[in-house]
Protein backbone atom coordinates (compact mmCIF):
# COMPACT_ATOMS: atom_id res chain seq x y z
CA UNK A 1 0.00 0.00 0.00
CA UNK A 2 1.49 3.67 -1.18
CA UNK A 3 0.66 6.81 1.23
CA UNK A 4 2.23 9.66 -0.57
CA UNK A 5 5.40 11.29 1.29
CA UNK A 6 4.96 14.73 3.03
CA UNK A 7 6.85 17.66 1.74
CA UNK A 8 6.76 19.63 4.78
CA UNK A 9 5.67 17.79 7.96
CA UNK A 10 6.21 14.87 10.75
CA UNK A 11 6.61 11.68 10.76
CA UNK A 12 5.60 9.26 13.75
CA UNK A 13 7.47 6.42 13.09
CA UNK A 14 7.78 3.07 15.23
CA UNK A 15 4.11 3.40 17.49
CA UNK A 16 3.96 0.29 18.55
CA UNK A 17 0.83 -1.78 16.35
CA UNK A 18 -2.39 -0.97 17.07
CA UNK A 19 -1.27 2.70 19.15
CA UNK A 20 -1.85 4.81 16.18
CA UNK A 21 -5.70 5.98 16.99
CA UNK A 22 -4.44 6.14 20.87
CA UNK A 23 -2.01 8.72 19.51
CA UNK A 24 -4.17 9.88 16.81
CA UNK A 25 -6.75 11.26 19.75
CA UNK A 26 -4.37 12.23 22.62
CA UNK A 27 -2.73 15.20 19.83
CA UNK A 28 -6.54 16.12 18.83
CA UNK A 29 -5.01 15.55 15.21
CA UNK A 30 -8.45 15.39 14.05
CA UNK A 31 -8.78 19.07 14.41
CA UNK A 32 -5.71 19.60 12.65
CA UNK A 33 -6.44 21.43 8.74
CA UNK A 34 -4.16 19.63 7.00
CA UNK A 35 -4.25 15.97 5.94
CA UNK A 36 -2.99 13.24 8.19
CA UNK A 37 -2.53 9.37 7.56
CA UNK A 38 -2.49 6.80 10.49
CA UNK A 39 -0.75 3.25 8.77
CA UNK A 40 -1.43 0.39 10.91
CA UNK A 41 -0.12 -2.94 10.76
CA UNK A 42 3.02 -1.83 8.68
CA UNK A 43 5.67 -4.16 8.11
CA UNK A 44 9.05 -3.23 10.46
CA UNK A 45 12.01 -5.28 10.71
CA UNK A 46 12.47 -3.81 14.19
CA UNK A 47 9.42 -4.27 14.96
CA UNK A 48 7.45 -7.27 13.70
CA UNK A 49 4.53 -4.69 13.04
CA UNK A 50 3.91 -1.04 13.84
CA UNK A 51 1.83 2.23 13.20
CA UNK A 52 2.72 5.32 11.50
CA UNK A 53 1.42 8.88 11.54
CA UNK A 54 2.28 10.85 8.62
CA UNK A 55 1.00 14.86 9.17
CA UNK A 56 1.22 17.07 6.21
CA UNK A 57 2.28 20.54 7.89
CA UNK A 58 4.65 21.24 11.04
CA UNK A 59 3.54 21.13 14.84
CA UNK A 60 4.14 21.33 18.13
CA UNK A 61 4.10 18.02 19.25
CA UNK A 62 2.91 17.28 23.18
CA UNK A 63 6.23 14.77 23.73
CA UNK A 64 5.18 14.30 27.30
CA UNK A 65 1.78 12.58 25.89
CA UNK A 66 3.79 10.92 22.85
CA UNK A 67 6.40 9.32 25.73
CA UNK A 68 4.04 8.28 28.09
CA UNK A 69 1.71 6.69 25.61
CA UNK A 70 4.48 5.12 23.81
CA UNK A 71 8.15 5.34 24.73
CA UNK A 72 9.89 3.57 21.89
CA UNK A 73 8.63 6.26 19.08
CA UNK A 74 10.57 8.07 16.82
CA UNK A 75 9.87 11.74 15.25
CA UNK A 76 10.92 12.85 11.32
CA UNK A 77 10.99 16.23 11.15
CA UNK A 78 10.63 16.69 7.46
CA UNK A 79 11.17 19.65 5.15
CA UNK A 80 11.07 20.02 1.49
CA UNK A 81 11.23 16.39 0.53
CA UNK A 82 14.09 15.33 3.17
CA UNK A 83 14.39 14.05 7.00
CA UNK A 84 16.25 17.15 8.82
CA UNK A 85 15.64 15.92 11.99
CA UNK A 86 15.06 12.77 13.97
CA UNK A 87 14.72 11.85 17.58
CA UNK A 88 13.33 9.67 20.18
CA UNK A 89 11.10 10.32 22.48
CA UNK A 90 11.55 9.76 26.39
CA UNK A 91 9.24 8.87 29.22
CA UNK A 92 8.30 11.94 30.44
CA UNK A 93 9.23 13.13 34.23
CA UNK A 94 5.95 14.20 34.80
CA UNK A 95 2.36 13.74 33.09
CA UNK A 96 0.11 16.54 33.86
CA UNK A 97 -3.86 16.00 33.38
CA UNK A 98 -3.54 12.94 31.23
CA UNK A 99 -4.52 10.02 33.72
CA UNK A 100 -6.48 10.71 36.89
CA UNK A 101 -5.54 9.65 40.42
CA UNK A 102 -7.71 6.52 41.46
CA UNK A 103 -7.01 6.65 45.58
CA UNK A 104 -10.58 8.34 47.10
CA UNK A 105 -8.29 9.37 50.00
CA UNK A 106 -6.11 11.37 47.91
CA UNK A 107 -6.58 15.43 47.99
CA UNK A 108 -7.07 15.33 44.34
CA UNK A 109 -10.64 13.43 44.88
CA UNK A 110 -12.37 16.57 46.48
CA UNK A 111 -10.40 19.60 45.50
CA UNK A 112 -11.11 19.54 41.58
CA UNK A 113 -9.03 22.48 40.57
CA UNK A 114 -6.06 20.68 41.49
CA UNK A 115 -4.05 19.50 38.42
CA UNK A 116 -3.80 15.72 38.11
CA UNK A 117 0.28 15.05 38.30
CA UNK A 118 1.79 12.17 38.27
CA UNK A 119 5.90 11.97 38.99
CA UNK A 120 8.04 9.30 37.35
CA UNK A 121 9.46 7.14 40.46
CA UNK A 122 10.71 4.26 37.86
CA UNK A 123 12.57 4.45 34.53
CA UNK A 124 12.82 0.58 34.33
CA UNK A 125 9.26 -0.31 35.39
CA UNK A 126 7.06 2.71 33.72
CA UNK A 127 5.86 3.52 37.18
CA UNK A 128 4.51 6.83 38.03
CA UNK A 129 3.11 8.02 41.42
CA UNK A 130 0.24 10.80 41.95
CA UNK A 131 2.66 13.75 43.19
CA UNK A 132 0.47 14.58 46.12
CA UNK A 133 -0.95 10.84 47.56
CA UNK A 134 1.97 8.56 45.44
CA UNK A 135 -0.64 6.03 44.49
CA UNK A 136 0.62 3.92 41.79
CA UNK A 137 -0.81 4.51 38.23
CA UNK A 138 -2.70 0.92 37.98
CA UNK A 139 -2.23 0.11 33.85
CA UNK B 1 11.25 29.15 52.76
CA UNK B 2 11.41 25.20 53.88
CA UNK B 3 8.33 22.73 54.45
CA UNK B 4 8.38 19.34 55.97
CA UNK B 5 5.93 17.31 54.28
CA UNK B 6 7.67 14.05 53.69
CA UNK B 7 10.39 12.61 55.90
CA UNK B 8 12.55 12.42 53.05
CA UNK B 9 12.37 16.33 52.52
CA UNK B 10 15.19 16.22 55.39
CA UNK B 11 19.14 14.87 55.07
CA UNK B 12 20.41 12.77 57.28
CA UNK B 13 22.74 15.53 58.26
CA UNK B 14 19.43 17.51 58.43
CA UNK B 15 17.59 15.49 60.99
CA UNK B 16 20.98 15.01 63.10
CA UNK B 17 20.97 18.41 63.47
CA UNK B 18 17.52 18.29 64.76
CA UNK B 19 18.51 15.47 67.59
CA UNK B 20 21.17 17.65 68.21
CA UNK B 21 18.85 20.85 68.80
CA UNK B 22 16.27 18.49 70.85
CA UNK B 23 18.59 16.79 72.94
CA UNK B 24 19.81 20.64 73.83
CA UNK B 25 16.69 22.00 74.59
CA UNK B 26 16.00 18.98 76.92
CA UNK B 27 19.35 19.23 78.76
CA UNK B 28 18.97 23.99 78.77
CA UNK B 29 15.11 24.40 78.49
CA UNK B 30 15.53 27.60 79.67
CA UNK B 31 17.84 28.81 76.44
CA UNK B 32 15.19 28.36 74.22
CA UNK B 33 12.15 29.76 76.58
CA UNK B 34 11.96 33.27 74.66
CA UNK B 35 13.52 32.17 70.84
CA UNK B 36 10.35 32.42 69.13
CA UNK B 37 8.66 35.33 71.25
CA UNK B 38 6.14 37.31 68.94
CA UNK B 39 5.91 34.23 66.43
CA UNK B 40 2.44 32.35 65.97
CA UNK B 41 2.11 28.45 65.32
CA UNK B 42 -1.09 27.78 63.70
CA UNK B 43 -2.05 24.43 64.41
CA UNK B 44 -4.67 23.36 61.45
CA UNK B 45 -6.72 19.74 62.59
CA UNK B 46 -8.93 19.13 59.65
CA UNK B 47 -9.46 15.80 61.49
CA UNK B 48 -8.80 14.75 65.35
CA UNK B 49 -5.74 14.15 66.98
CA UNK B 50 -4.70 14.24 70.99
CA UNK B 51 -0.98 14.20 71.32
CA UNK B 52 0.14 15.51 68.03
CA UNK B 53 -1.61 18.72 68.00
CA UNK B 54 -0.90 19.24 71.91
CA UNK B 55 2.60 18.24 71.60
CA UNK B 56 2.74 20.99 69.00
CA UNK B 57 1.16 23.63 71.03
CA UNK B 58 3.44 22.74 73.70
CA UNK B 59 6.51 23.04 72.28
CA UNK B 60 5.93 26.46 70.81
CA UNK B 61 4.30 27.81 73.90
CA UNK B 62 7.66 26.46 75.43
CA UNK B 63 9.63 28.25 73.14
CA UNK B 64 7.68 31.71 73.89
CA UNK B 65 5.39 31.72 71.23
CA UNK B 66 1.65 31.49 70.76
CA UNK B 67 -0.46 29.42 69.02
CA UNK B 68 -4.08 29.83 67.72
CA UNK B 69 -5.88 27.22 65.49
CA UNK B 70 -8.89 24.53 65.13
CA UNK B 71 -9.33 20.50 66.07
CA UNK B 72 -11.53 19.70 63.81
CA UNK B 73 -12.90 20.55 60.44
CA UNK B 74 -16.34 21.43 61.70
CA UNK B 75 -15.50 24.28 63.12
CA UNK B 76 -13.48 25.60 60.12
CA UNK B 77 -14.61 26.81 57.00
CA UNK B 78 -13.80 23.56 55.61
CA UNK B 79 -17.34 22.65 56.96
CA UNK B 80 -18.67 25.93 54.28
CA UNK B 81 -16.75 24.06 51.29
CA UNK B 82 -13.71 26.24 51.15
CA UNK B 83 -10.49 24.49 49.58
CA UNK B 84 -7.04 24.02 51.22
CA UNK B 85 -5.52 26.69 49.39
CA UNK B 86 -7.99 29.05 50.50
CA UNK B 87 -7.87 28.18 53.91
CA UNK B 88 -3.94 27.66 53.82
CA UNK B 89 -3.69 31.45 52.19
CA UNK B 90 -5.80 33.29 54.88
CA UNK B 91 -4.40 31.59 58.05
CA UNK B 92 -0.58 32.22 56.64
CA UNK B 93 -2.17 35.99 57.30
CA UNK B 94 -2.24 35.28 61.07
CA UNK B 95 0.43 32.52 61.66
CA UNK B 96 4.43 32.34 60.85
CA UNK B 97 4.07 29.15 60.50
CA UNK B 98 1.62 26.03 60.46
CA UNK B 99 1.28 22.26 61.53
CA UNK B 100 -1.63 20.88 59.51
CA UNK B 101 -3.48 17.83 59.89
CA UNK B 102 -5.53 15.93 57.14
CA UNK B 103 -7.78 12.91 56.61
CA UNK B 104 -7.02 13.34 52.03
CA UNK B 105 -3.72 12.04 51.57
CA UNK B 106 -1.31 14.89 50.01
CA UNK B 107 -3.82 18.08 51.20
CA UNK B 108 0.04 19.37 52.88
CA UNK B 109 1.21 19.69 49.79
CA UNK B 110 -1.43 21.47 48.26
CA UNK B 111 -0.78 23.48 51.25
CA UNK B 112 2.99 24.31 50.68
CA UNK B 113 2.85 24.79 47.72
CA UNK B 114 0.33 27.92 47.87
CA UNK B 115 1.57 29.15 51.63
CA UNK B 116 3.41 31.94 52.34
CA UNK B 117 4.84 30.43 55.71
CA UNK B 118 6.30 27.01 56.46
CA UNK B 119 4.07 23.79 56.28
CA UNK B 120 4.34 20.84 58.95
CA UNK B 121 2.82 17.66 57.79
CA UNK B 122 1.44 16.67 60.93
CA UNK B 123 -0.14 13.51 59.43
CA UNK B 124 -2.33 13.53 56.18
CA UNK B 125 -4.43 10.37 55.75
CA UNK B 126 -2.56 6.83 55.85
CA UNK B 127 0.21 9.03 53.86
CA UNK B 128 3.18 10.30 55.61
CA UNK B 129 3.65 11.91 59.67
CA UNK B 130 7.19 13.16 59.33
CA UNK B 131 7.14 14.42 62.72
CA UNK B 132 6.34 10.86 64.49
CA UNK B 133 9.46 10.00 62.71
CA UNK B 134 11.64 12.30 63.77
CA UNK B 135 9.94 11.41 67.43
CA UNK B 136 11.36 7.50 66.74
CA UNK B 137 14.17 8.73 65.71
CA UNK B 138 15.32 11.10 68.74
CA UNK B 139 13.68 8.19 70.74
CA UNK B 140 16.11 5.49 69.40
CA UNK B 141 19.35 8.23 69.43
CA UNK B 142 18.66 8.68 73.25
CA UNK B 143 17.41 5.50 74.43
CA UNK B 144 20.01 3.47 71.85
CA UNK B 145 22.73 6.33 71.96
CA UNK B 146 23.03 5.55 67.92
CA UNK B 147 20.91 5.69 64.36
CA UNK B 148 23.16 3.00 62.99
CA UNK B 149 23.71 -0.86 63.90
CA UNK B 150 20.21 -1.75 64.94
CA UNK B 151 17.67 -4.88 64.58
CA UNK B 152 14.59 -3.57 64.59
CA UNK B 153 11.37 -5.32 64.74
CA UNK B 154 8.19 -3.69 63.98
CA UNK B 155 5.27 -5.27 64.71
CA UNK B 156 1.63 -5.17 63.90
CA UNK B 157 -0.14 -3.34 60.97
CA UNK B 158 2.85 -3.07 58.42
CA UNK B 159 0.33 -2.91 55.55
CA UNK B 160 -1.37 0.46 56.55
CA UNK B 161 0.48 1.94 59.18
CA UNK B 162 2.19 5.26 58.35
CA UNK B 163 4.36 5.31 61.00
CA UNK B 164 5.74 2.07 59.89
CA UNK B 165 6.41 3.44 56.50
CA UNK B 166 7.80 6.20 57.16
CA UNK B 167 10.30 4.73 59.65
CA UNK B 168 11.86 1.98 57.16
CA UNK B 169 12.36 5.09 54.53
CA UNK B 170 14.44 7.30 57.59
CA UNK B 171 16.17 3.91 58.89
CA UNK B 172 17.62 2.75 55.66
CA UNK B 173 20.02 5.80 55.22
CA UNK B 174 21.86 4.95 58.18
CA UNK B 175 24.30 1.55 58.02
CA UNK B 176 24.06 -2.15 59.53
CA UNK B 177 20.62 -1.74 59.81
CA UNK B 178 18.57 -4.73 60.03
CA UNK B 179 14.41 -5.35 60.33
CA UNK B 180 12.22 -7.60 61.69
CA UNK B 181 8.60 -7.62 60.10
CA UNK B 182 6.39 -8.92 62.42
CA UNK B 183 2.49 -8.95 61.10
CA UNK B 184 -0.56 -11.45 60.21
CA UNK B 185 -0.82 -12.24 56.68
CA UNK B 186 -3.16 -9.67 55.82
CA UNK B 187 -1.43 -6.79 57.33
CA UNK B 188 2.12 -7.56 55.71
CA UNK B 189 4.30 -4.77 54.51
CA UNK B 190 3.19 -4.03 50.92
CA UNK B 191 5.59 -5.01 48.10
CA UNK B 192 6.52 -2.11 47.07
CA UNK B 193 7.91 -0.85 50.16
CA UNK B 194 9.65 -3.79 50.06
CA UNK B 195 11.10 -3.50 45.88
CA UNK B 196 11.43 0.32 46.44
CA UNK B 197 13.25 0.50 49.91
CA UNK B 198 14.24 -2.49 51.66
CA UNK B 199 15.70 -4.16 48.25
CA UNK B 200 16.62 -0.94 46.39
CA UNK B 201 18.87 -0.34 49.28
CA UNK B 202 20.35 -3.94 50.17
CA UNK B 203 18.84 -3.68 53.22
CA UNK B 204 18.24 -7.56 55.31
CA UNK B 205 14.79 -8.25 56.43
CA UNK B 206 12.90 -11.24 57.59
CA UNK B 207 9.23 -11.52 57.62
CA UNK B 208 7.14 -13.53 59.97
CA UNK B 209 3.70 -13.64 62.07
CA UNK B 210 5.77 -14.96 65.29
CA UNK B 211 6.52 -11.78 67.76
CA UNK B 212 8.77 -14.42 69.61
CA UNK B 213 10.43 -16.17 66.83
CA UNK B 214 13.55 -13.00 66.46
CA UNK B 215 13.11 -11.71 69.81
CA UNK B 216 16.14 -12.37 70.87
CA UNK B 217 17.88 -10.72 68.17
CA UNK B 218 16.08 -7.64 68.23
CA UNK B 219 17.81 -3.61 69.57
CA UNK B 220 14.43 -2.33 69.07
CA UNK B 221 10.79 -3.34 69.12
CA UNK B 222 7.90 -0.93 67.44
CA UNK B 223 4.55 -2.33 68.34
CA UNK B 224 1.74 -0.68 66.20
CA UNK B 225 -1.92 -0.17 66.44
CA UNK B 226 -4.15 -2.05 64.48
CA UNK B 227 -6.41 1.15 62.78
CA UNK B 228 -10.19 0.92 62.78
CA UNK B 229 -10.26 4.01 60.40
CA UNK B 230 -8.18 1.85 57.82
CA UNK B 231 -10.63 -1.24 57.35
CA UNK B 232 -13.49 -0.54 54.99
CA UNK B 233 -14.79 -4.08 56.82
CA UNK B 234 -15.69 -4.31 60.44
CA UNK B 235 -14.87 -7.89 60.87
CA UNK B 236 -11.82 -7.93 59.21
CA UNK B 237 -11.21 -5.61 61.90
CA UNK B 238 -12.16 -7.42 64.66
CA UNK B 239 -10.66 -10.73 63.67
CA UNK B 240 -7.19 -8.70 63.45
CA UNK B 241 -7.05 -6.27 66.02
CA UNK B 242 -5.50 -8.37 69.13
CA UNK B 243 -3.56 -10.70 66.39
CA UNK B 244 -0.29 -9.29 69.07
CA UNK B 245 -0.48 -8.26 72.65
CA UNK B 246 2.82 -7.90 73.98
CA UNK B 247 3.29 -8.77 77.73
CA UNK B 248 5.70 -10.07 80.54
CA UNK B 249 6.23 -14.13 78.98
CA UNK B 250 6.60 -12.71 75.21
CA UNK B 251 9.66 -10.38 76.34
CA UNK B 252 11.26 -14.01 78.23
CA UNK B 253 14.03 -14.34 75.34
CA UNK B 254 14.55 -10.45 74.97
CA UNK B 255 17.53 -8.70 75.08
CA UNK B 256 18.24 -6.39 78.54
CA UNK B 257 18.73 -3.27 76.62
CA UNK B 258 15.79 -3.82 74.38
CA UNK B 259 13.90 -0.49 73.50
CA UNK B 260 9.96 -0.92 73.20
CA UNK B 261 8.17 1.95 70.97
CA UNK B 262 5.01 2.67 70.14
CA UNK B 263 3.57 5.84 68.08
CA UNK B 264 0.49 5.94 70.80
CA UNK B 265 -2.70 5.41 71.18
CA UNK B 266 -2.67 1.99 72.33
CA UNK B 267 -5.37 -0.11 72.62
CA UNK B 268 -4.49 -4.01 73.78
CA UNK B 269 -1.64 -4.44 71.74
CA UNK B 270 0.63 -3.84 74.37
CA UNK B 271 -0.09 -5.10 78.10
CA UNK B 272 -0.31 -2.60 80.91
CA UNK B 273 1.75 -4.76 82.62
CA UNK B 274 4.87 -3.86 80.20
CA UNK B 275 4.76 -0.25 81.11
CA UNK B 276 6.65 -0.48 84.59
CA UNK B 277 9.45 -2.57 82.62
CA UNK B 278 12.22 -0.53 82.08
CA UNK B 279 12.62 -1.29 78.71
CA UNK B 280 9.20 0.11 77.85
CA UNK B 281 9.73 3.58 76.42
CA UNK B 282 6.35 4.83 74.38
CA UNK B 283 5.61 7.11 77.31
CA UNK B 284 9.21 8.90 76.99
CA UNK B 285 8.75 8.93 73.13
CA UNK B 286 5.47 10.85 73.59
CA UNK B 287 7.62 13.82 75.31
CA UNK B 288 10.48 13.27 72.87
CA UNK B 289 8.10 14.35 70.08
CA UNK B 290 7.42 17.38 72.25
CA UNK B 291 11.36 18.24 71.83
CA UNK B 292 11.73 17.20 68.12
CA UNK B 293 9.43 19.46 67.48
CA UNK B 294 10.91 22.29 69.21
CA UNK B 295 13.63 21.81 67.10
CA UNK B 296 12.04 21.33 64.01
CA UNK B 297 9.95 24.43 64.12
CA UNK B 298 13.20 26.56 65.02
CA UNK B 299 14.53 24.99 62.15
CA UNK B 300 11.81 25.65 59.89
CA UNK B 301 12.03 29.40 61.56
CA UNK B 302 15.23 29.91 60.68
CA UNK B 303 16.22 30.75 64.15
CA UNK B 304 19.09 29.92 65.60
Amino acid sequence: MNIDSIRNGIVIDHIQAKKGMEIYHALNLGELDCSVAIITNAKSKKMGRKDIIKIDKSIDLDMDILGYIDPNITINIIKNDERTEKYHVELPKEIVNIIKCKNPRCITSTENELQQIFVLTDKEKKAYRCKYCETLKED
Amino acid sequence: MRNLIDIKDLTVEEIDELITVAKDVMQSPEKYAEKCKHKTLATLFFEPSTRTRLSFEAAMLELGGNVLGFSEAASSSTAKGESVSDTIKVVGGYSNIIAMRHPKEGAPLVASLKSDVPIINAGDGGHNHPTQTLTDLLTISCEKGRLDNLTIGLCGDLKFGRTVHSLITAMVRYSNIKFVLISPEELKIPEYIKEEILEKNHIEYIETSDIEEHMDKLDILYMTRVQKERFFNEEDYVRLKDYYILNKSKLEKAKSDLAILHPLPRVNEIATEVDDDPRACYFKQARYGKFIRMALILKLLEIK
